[in-house]
């Protein structure tokens, strides 16, 4: 067969893949973001309480593979009551393992927002939360931005393994195509270049058309 | 803390001052940096605070502005406690909510300026009054754009930070600041990191402020011939004291005390 033949055919079930891996990334990279800017303030807290569960959090989530959290969600939550179904389980595994790494981001871009900032803030005498909102945050928007493409871009990488629960991703399509077609070579290296595809066309140029928008704004371009 | 039964809760009388230092303490860990500090500000009084680094003079504007905690004293405005409130009788360290309902008597100026990078020149001076004082938008601009009239920055409003010089971007701090309209104005070395060339932009503006607003000031500087123009009083700190004071004809013409001649002169060799 030739590789023509072989996309031709296989394209319906390959591209239903990308479109499951494209919502898998979304999803997880939303409740990434949305959780590495809780975490990421609480670790800044001076709460003792608050920074403590955000640290907790964020160990647990950095220290330990991605595929034994997901497998944990999957399997083992169940056990104690709380039943996902496989495709949210992948996404919401990947949010919360990105978001720790996420959070560490905030932090730091938090922290490398000048002193001088947070004091003139305060000198016209803005409130803790709007000073963090409309002051603090767009800086370090703007300082962990090329960081958070590469977050992004593991994000991606990383919901290949949601194949292993069984969610219809382009891996796990390319595994079905392998296991019937023993065209290992042609399919594997198929989804490589559609993974590749999505990282470097549509991910990394998005991130940078972000990173230089952002810029603009603050008027720093 | 020390015990506070001695402070008045408020300070009242016709001539009482607008900003009032009581036995003010600050030290870090076993550094001293303010010790038992008495020092009034009659309302509408330029007051100039020279003096060696690490004499506790820049300190004192960022105890006034709340950014640094004291450790002893009460300090007042307008009469009433900034860094202490009043529970019963009693004085008790001012909570945060305290902090925010008298912070906005006082406004400063930052020697790096602090403007928001990602804010153009009449949006710096918008967001207090927004923000803060719940202005509106049509409200704030007008406010801003008058300010930055008076500091001579109407035609770069809409440019960001980064576009403007050191000294631009001062004034247009200035504008800031005076968007508050606060009582108090503190100015902490705002030419010292300006180029020699466009100090002179800075400084008329705050000329400009003594003769035209009746605001109280408070300005560290190390420009000894500018205190010496426009301040009604100079203060000399030393290790944490005020060392000298008074009249800037005085101590800059007749210093009393060895160590303003010493500090004086120096200054005088460096120029």
């Amino acid at each position: 067969m030739s590789l023509f033949e072989f996309l031709s055919q296989y394209w319906p079930l390959l591209m239903s893949g990308t479109g499951v891996t494209v919502a898998q990334f979304l999803l997880g990279a939303i409740l990434t973001v949305g959780l590495a800017l809780v975490f990421g303030l609480m670790k800044m807290s001076s709460n003792r309480a608050i920074k403590g569960s955000a640290v907790v959090y964020i160990e647990i989530f950095r220290g330990t593979s991605l595929l034994v959290q997901l497998y944990w969600i999957f399997f083992v939550l169940p056990l104690f009551g709380v039943t996902l179904e496989k495709f949210t389980a992948g996404w919401v595994a990947i949010g919360l393992n990105a978001g720790a790494y996420g959070a560490e981001l905030v932090r730091g871009g938090i922290m490398a927002v000048p002193k001088g900032q947070w004091e003139a803030a305060t000198a016209i005498n803005m409130s803790a939360a709007r000073r963090m909102w409309r002051i603090i945050l767009p800086q370090a928007l703007v300082n962990m931005l090329p960081a958070w493409g590469n977050l992004m871009v593991e994000i991606l990488k990383g919901t290949a393994l949601v194949s292993l629960i069984s969610v219809a991703d382009l891996m796990f399509q390319a595994k079905q195509i392998n296991a019937s077609t023993y065209l290992s070579a042609q399919i594997f290296g198929t989804a490589l270049v559609i993974y590749y595809i999505l990282a470097r066309f549509l991910l990394t140029p998005f991130m940078r058309w972000l990173e230089g928008f952002m810029a603009r704004k603050l008027g720093r371009a | 803390m020390d015990d506070l039964s001695g402070f008045p809760l408020k300070i009242v009388g016709e001539n009482s001052p607008m900003v009032s230092f009581k036995r003010v303490r600050k030290a870090y860990g076993s550094l001293v940096v303010l010790d038992d500090l008495d020092l009034d500000v009659a309302a509408g009084e330029m007051v100039s605070v020279i003096g060696p680094s690490g004499s506790g003079k820049t300190t004192v504007l960022r105890m006034l502005m709340t950014l640094e905690k004291i450790n002893g004293g009460v300090i007042y405005v307008d009469g009433k406690p900034l860094t202490h409130m009043a529970q019963g009788d009693k004085l008790v360290p001012a909570s945060e909510k305290h902090l925010r309902a008298r912070r906005s008597d006082i406004g400063m100026c930052f020697q790096h300026f602090n403007l928001f990078p990602h804010m153009t020149a009449i949006q710096n001076c918008m967001e207090g009054p927004v923000q803060v004082l719940g202005l509106s938008k049509g409200e704030a601009r007008d406010r801003g754009e008058e300010l930055l009239e008076l500091v001579g920055m109407a035609d770069k409003k809409d440019q960001h930070p980064s576009r403007l010089s050191g000294g631009q971007q001062q004034r247009v701090a200035i504008a800031r600041a005076l968007a508050m309209r606060p009582k108090v104005m503190l100015f902490d070395e705002v030419t010292s990191a300006l180029d020699p060339e466009v100090i002179g932009e800075v400084t008329n503006v705050i000329r400009k402020l003594v003769s035209e607003h009746n605001l109280t000031m408070l300005m560290v500087t190390h420009q000894m011939g500018f205190a010496r123009d426009i301040s009604d009083r100079v203060c000399f700190f030393y290790g944490g004291k005020i060392e000298e004071q008074g009249p800037p004809a005085e101590l800059f013409g007749n210093p009393r005390r060895e160590r303003t001649q010493q500090f004086l002169s120096a200054v005088k060799e460096a120029v």
